[in-house]
């Protein structure tokens, strides 16, 4: 899809910063008094509106430290993560709550649905942060299963549902609230090759269908080469970006 | 997130754990339970017993052996029916304005039926003066009292009790072995004993000078006068005064009115009220800590759901008020089924048990503000560590 129709759409004029920056982030974790672990140690890359990004690494990293940091979960050490130009670093709890809200979508690994929650009111549950009625929120949590191919299983429960499945509801959810950003950590991570290849066709499908930018994190090469570019981490550092 | 959508999330989140939801709220139940059917006593004893006082007519002095302290134990009188007659003498109007009574405990018997019963040997203004009214018959007779002729006034619950039903007038019965005549019942008035008399239901009135034969005795307890109007009270009480000065010491007895007597027993009543209220409010704190500590462990179980909502937008304020919310759901929950049965339990106890119980509206208040606030008290800990949870740490947890 190209940039010109995404800008139009979301009325951002062609010269607004990037959708997200990373600036010499470094993020440091304090384990007692003494020892400190430097997850990070300076990283700078830029992902921009409708961008598919895959970051690669192993265990340790520094990864899932990334991944926390874009996705406003947590405020780096020292340099910068910014959203549109803005500093998360400035952003009190409200504005972080609702930056991760409105602008980005998460999929995780072990999917994290409410269990005692149907498949729709999963779906919702975003909304549910943004106001609105109920039966908006039921409505756009219809589409966006409907989206993901399990509008016959609106009234199932996580536990009723294949891995593949309860993805898919992961994923209906992270929509819901039409992101910028699909930020997916190791999204095929719990499931078989067959399911997780379906899972990626589906997040990359939606990436293009929606203009959505799409960071996935994962260890396996197999995954990032699908991505446009593949940022790779080794122990907290970048190695020079590879183009796909 | 909106009010009403909280209140969903929050009640949501009670039903999905029904079991532990209903042990944790019982707590909180029993608490307010107990606040209400102890207060609903404790304010029923207080109506009645002041009823009772009420009841005797306005404008009523009562003469008390002793100084009048209420702590005071317990003073052999030593007022005789020379007083009373003296007294009525000294005080203007139409007579008789003074009576005495003596009270004894003594077992009745008529036709095979016993009946325990008190009996009072009173003078004959008694009745009028202390506005008793008689369903049939007439009381005892000046000339009644003089000869201590065996005539009885019974109490309504005597009456039914020794005669069942039977027109009880000009019929005999014992009083101790010895026999009287029924020439009067007097109407049903309800109530209990109370501090300030027995149940005037199971009475038995009795000429005071036969009475005073009966429980061997020339003293009579208690005097009671009856000021000819409200603006007289304070003349006729010093009149009271000075007649008894004149034969007693100062200390040997006390001119109270029935406001007085209203007013320390209502102080009295007060403070047991508000006692036996603090004592159930104790069983709410327990209750409370409960729900607390119940927080806590929902907290730490769901930590990932606390990270999930966080990653998903969210607030520190919407966790935090969803965690309130639970608990002082879970209160109010207790509070509302406690005064259910606490109402409930004081229906019973007053219709079952000798105690009275009415329930107020400012108990019925004070249980369901004290159960949002015992809520709101014990669910604030919990709920800021809910709502303070780090988003990464909580989705890390496993």
């Amino acid at each position: 899809m190209a940039r010109g129709v995404v800008d139009a759409r979301r009325g951002q004029p062609v010269t607004a910063p990037p959708l997200l920056t990373a600036e010499a982030v470094e993020r440091v974790y304090r384990l007692g008094r003494e020892v400190e672990v430097h997850a990070l140690r300076g990283v700078s890359f830029t992902v921009d509106r409708g961008d598919y990004v895959a970051i690669m690494g192993s265990s340790g990293s520094g990864k899932s430290t990334l991944l926390n940091l874009l996705g406003a979960l947590d405020r780096p050490t020292s340099g910068h993560v910014r959203y549109d130009g803005r500093d998360v670093a400035d952003m009190g709890d409200p504005e972080l709550a609702e930056l991760r809200n409105r602008r980005i979508g998460f999929v995780f690994q072990s999917f994290h649905l409410l269990p005692r929650l149907t498949a729709l009111d999963n779906v919702a549950l975003p909304l549910v942060y943004r106001g609105g009625t109920p039966r908006s929120r039921r409505q756009a949590a219809l589409e966006a299963l409907t989206a993901v191919g399990l509008a016959d299983r609106l009234d199932h429960r996580p536990g009723e549902l294949s891995g593949g499945q309860q993805q898919r509801v992961a994923i209906a959810r992270a929509l819901v609230t039409d992101p910028a950003l699909l930020l997916a950590d190791e999204p095929t991570g719990n499931l078989d090759t067959t399911t997780g290849d379906d899972i990626m066709e589906l997040l990359e499908r939606l990436q293009v269908d929606h203009g959505t930018a799409l960071v996935v994190i994962t260890h396996e090469a197999q995954i990032a080469r699908r991505a446009d570019r593949t940022i790779e981490l080794r122990d907290g550092l970048l190695v020079p970006e590879v183009p796909a | 997130m909106s009010a009403r959508e909280a209140i969903r999330v929050a009640l949501q989140a009670l039903l999905s754990n029904r079991l532990r939801s209903a042990l944790t709220t019982l707590g909180v139940l029993i608490g307010v339970m107990s606040v209400v059917l102890l207060v609903s006593i404790g304010q029923g004893a207080r109506t009645e017993i002041t009823g009772a006082i009420e009841g005797l007519g306005s404008n009523l002095l009562f003469v008390l052996p002793g100084d009048g302290d209420f702590g005071a134990g317990p003073t052999r009188s030593r007022f005789t029916t020379d007083d009373i007659e003296r007294i009525d003498r000294q005080l203007p109007g139409e007579l008789p304005r003074v009576a005495g009574s003596t009270v004894g405990a003594e077992s009745l018997q008529a036709d095979g039926q016993r009946f325990n019963a008190t009996v009072q040997a009173v003078t004959a203004g008694y009745t009028s003066v202390l506005n008793r009214e008689l369903g049939r018959g007439q009381p005892f007779s000046e000339s009644d009292v003089v000869t201590s002729r065996r005539t009885a006034v019974l109490g309504a619950t005597t009456a039914e009790e020794l005669f069942a039903g039977q027109d009880p007038i000009g019929r005999q019965f014992s009083i101790a072995g010895i026999q009287f005549r029924v020439v009067g019942v007097l109407t049903r008035v309800g109530g209990e004993a109370s501090p300030f008399g027995p149940d005037q239901d199971r009475t038995v009135l009795v000429p005071v000078t036969t009475g005073q034969r009966l429980f061997g005795t020339d003293r009579i307890d208690s005097i009671f006068v009856r000021a000819s109007s409200t603006e007289t009270i304070d003349v006729d009480r010093s009149t009271t005064e000075r007649v008894l000065g004149e034969r007693l010491d100062e200390d040997e007895f006390s001119v109270v009115s029935q406001d007085e007597i209203i007013g320390v027993v209502g102080d009295i009543l007060s403070i047991l009220t508000t006692v036996l209220g603090a004592i159930a409010g104790i069983s709410l704190l327990v209750g409370g800590v409960g729900v607390s500590n119940i927080m806590l462990v929902s907290v730490s179980e769901r930590t990932r759901e606390i990270g999930l909502r966080k990653a998903l937008g969210a607030r520190t304020r919407d966790i935090t008020v969803q965690f309130l919310l639970e608990a002082v759901a879970l209160t109010v929950l207790g509070g509302i089924i406690g005064l259910g049965l606490g109402i409930g339990g004081a229906a019973l106890v007053a219709a079952f048990a000798p105690v009275p119980a009415e329930v107020t509206w400012w108990s019925i208040a004070l249980a369901l503000g004290t159960s949002v606030g015992v809520g709101i008290v014990f669910g604030v800990l919990p709920a800021r560590r809910a709502g303070q949870l780090d988003p990464v740490e909580a989705l890390r947890r496993d």
